[in-house]
């Protein structure tokens, strides 16, 4: 204010133009200016530090990062133990339990979403108060599911207890403790989580069908099954495209499940990729081995995520 | 509706076909109820029990004699590693570490989304497409690189404590974690806010823009007043997700007093040391799952609209 004043004696025509300029400059770069800071951030901290992981996994870093490179080492010794079978490494154990508990977490989701979505849709009373029974467990962190599974399905203390004093005393459930069958029990506890989920994905999918569609078929004469089969699920392959990309994506990263559920299961029979990262990385001091483990599990999203993203912002612009 | 549309079928079929068929899912229904319904309710009467009923009764039984001492307990007494004095310092962890980072993320996509809708310029696409990916990363392939920053950062922490007298929250877990909370959470709240602003209609943007409104005007006088939906959608996932996380709070405030509510619980639940109070146990799963399910039970819909928007749109 003052410097304005002071100047509105001589010069004010000329300097009042490239003053106001330099404002109008400014808020034209203002928009990119507000962005900056977080774009900023995103490739600093998500892009800066995926390579800065793919250096580390490419040094000898042990308990402390080195920055010479050694080569590739790391990827030599994940690719030995995957055909590490008898005893099964680590490595083995996890990436087996990923294509287990990933098969069977995203098939089982998909189909019981799937069914529970048709049956809600065949106009039922009380929908408001089934739907957030299913759902709510997605609220839950995957802590408190693996602290509230891990009791249900111990031998002792849960189902097979329960079983037993109700009078099936052969009955006999121990996969929790089987180092076998205890990938079977995240997969349990997984689809517990998630399904509901799903089920709401679903059931807005089916919302949106046209019920002109629905309604000609049925009186072409048409079974529920038939119309369920030929029109219905043919016209929700987008949302089964979208909750697989979710569950891809949340089968992947699951890490807090496997430790709160098992605790890595008996001798790490539980572990997944994330948890072999996070223990090769911090508690084993195999720091390259782990930053090579964590490009592995970032290049399967990248495989899964980019073709989806690119066709979902190529079909954006209009 | 489908009485009306399928007379002939009706007449056909037969009214008993129909009532087994209405019982059939029904019955499916109710089943899977149970289904979703039994952990929690296991989880909760175990927590209302005593250690004999317990060991002595049936996990699905009501509690003989409620009582609260499990709640107390986990509330102010029971062992997280060496100190003993219940969760609740580390209930308000997580509290002031969602606080800040839901906030401050939020606004940061509201920003951007705005930016990226009503400012277009060449290469937004680009950088949202970049921003957006950021989201579905594994948090595994930064998590290291990440600890050896905040690492550093807190070594000067300390070097401006001495020289300074402040260390300007450098190197102290909590605002650790709501860096990193919120660097790893403006893709998402930037997309929420994105595909909310892309259907807003720019004919307001650009009329404000005639009439001189600038940038910040029009954000808080047009675009906030009609934001609360995705807003609400925002805070409540963000919520839930920083509530909930795992990963980061264990790799990054494992040990020591900053420990949000996950880290803790999962430490008194695989806790080796002395007797197994499943009680206690229990009581403490249910207070770090009461935020989220109370925001769930009373925004349920918001909640859903989030993890929808987080799915399907791209």
């Amino acid at each position: 204010m003052s410097t304005v004043a002071t100047s509105q004696i001589k010069l004010t025509p000329e300097q009042a133009r490239p003053r106001a300029s330099v404002r109008s400059r400014l808020q034209d770069a203002l928009p990119k200016i507000v962005l900056a800071p977080s774009f900023a951030i995103t490739i600093v901290f998500v892009y800066g530090f995926i390579l800065w992981t793919i250096y580390l996994s490419f040094t000898n870093s042990k308990t402390f990062p080195s920055y010479v490179i050694t080569g590739s080492r790391a990827y030599q010794r994940l690719w030995g133990w995957t055909f590490d079978t008898d005893p099964p490494s680590s490595w083995y154990t996890s990436i087996t339990n990923m294509g287990i508990f990933g098969f069977l977490y995203i098939f089982i989701c998909l189909a019981l979403g799937l069914f529970l979505a048709i049956l809600l849709d065949q106009k039922i009373r009380g929908e408001g108060v089934l739907r957030p029974i299913y759902l709510y467990p997605m609220a839950l962190s995957f802590i408190v599911t693996g602290v509230a599974w891990k009791w249900f399905l111990d031998p002792g203390l849960g189902l097979e207890q329960t079983l037993h004093q109700w009078g099936w005393t052969s009955f006999h459930f121990d996969w929790i403790k089987n180092k076998d069958f205890v990938i079977y029990t995240v997969v349990i506890a997984g689809v517990w989580q998630a399904s509901g989920f799903i089920m709401a994905m679903f059931l807005a999918g089916l919302r949106g069908i046209d019920g002109e569609i629905m309604k000609a078929a049925q009186i072409d004469g048409a079974t529920t099954f038939q119309l369920y089969r030929r029109i219905v699920i043919p016209l929700l392959r987008p949302i089964f495209l979208s909750a697989f990309i979710v569950l891809a994506h949340l089968a992947i990263k699951s890490y807090d499940l496997v430790v709160a559920l098992t605790s890595g299961g008996p001798g790490g029979s539980a572990w997944l990729p994330s948890n072999f990262m996070y223990e090769y990385t911090f508690k084993r001091n195999e720091m390259a081995v782990g930053s090579a483990s964590a490009v592995i599990m970032l290049m399967t999203i990248i495989a899964i995520i980019v073709p989806y993203l690119y066709s979902e912002l190529r079909e954006k612009p209009r | 509706m489908s009485a009306v549309t399928t007379p002939a079928r009706q007449a056909s079929g037969g009214v008993n076909a129909r009532i087994v068929n209405r019982i059939v899912i029904y019955g499916l229904l109710a089943l899977f109820a149970l289904f979703y319904l039994m952990p929690l309710f296991v989880m909760l009467v175990t927590s209302f029990k005593t250690m004999d009923e317990i060991q002595n009764g049936n996990m699905l039984a009501l509690p003989q004699a409620p009582t609260f001492d499990p709640w107390v307990k986990a509330w102010g007494e029971t062992c997280v590693g060496l100190t003993c004095a219940g969760i609740k310092g580390y209930f308000w962890n997580s509290i002031k570490m969602v606080v800040p980072a839901v906030l401050i993320s939020t606004m940061l996509g509201a920003l951007n989304g705005y930016v990226l809708t009503k400012w277009r310029f060449r290469g937004a696409t680009l950088v949202f497409g970049l921003m957006l990916f950021a989201c579905f990363i594994p948090f595994q392939s930064v998590l290291l690189p990440m600890a050896t920053i905040l690492g550093s950062l807190g070594r000067f922490g300390v070097s401006l404590q001495n020289s300074v007298g402040t260390s300007f929250g450098l190197g102290n877990a909590t605002v650790n974690l709501v860096f990193v909370h919120v660097v790893y959470g403006i893709g998402f709240t930037t997309l929420f806010f994105r595909n909310y602003y892309e259907a807003f209609p720019t004919e307001l943007v650009k009329a404000a823009q005639v009439d001189g409104a600038s940038f910040f005007q029009i954000f808080r006088r047009i675009m906030l007043p009609n934001s609360m939906p995705i807003f609400v959608v925002t805070v409540i996932y963000q919520f839930t997700n920083i509530w909930n996380d795992f990963l980061f709070a264990s790799a990054y405030a494992g040990t020591g007093d900053a420990m949000p509510m996950t880290v803790a619980l999962n430490n008194v639940v695989n806790t080796s040391t002395g007797v197994v109070e499943y009680n206690v146990n229990m009581a403490a799963a249910m207070i770090a799952a009461l935020p989220t399910l109370l925001v769930y039970v009373l925004a349920g819909r918001y909640f859903v609209r989030g993890l929808m928007a987080g799915a399907v749109k791209g």
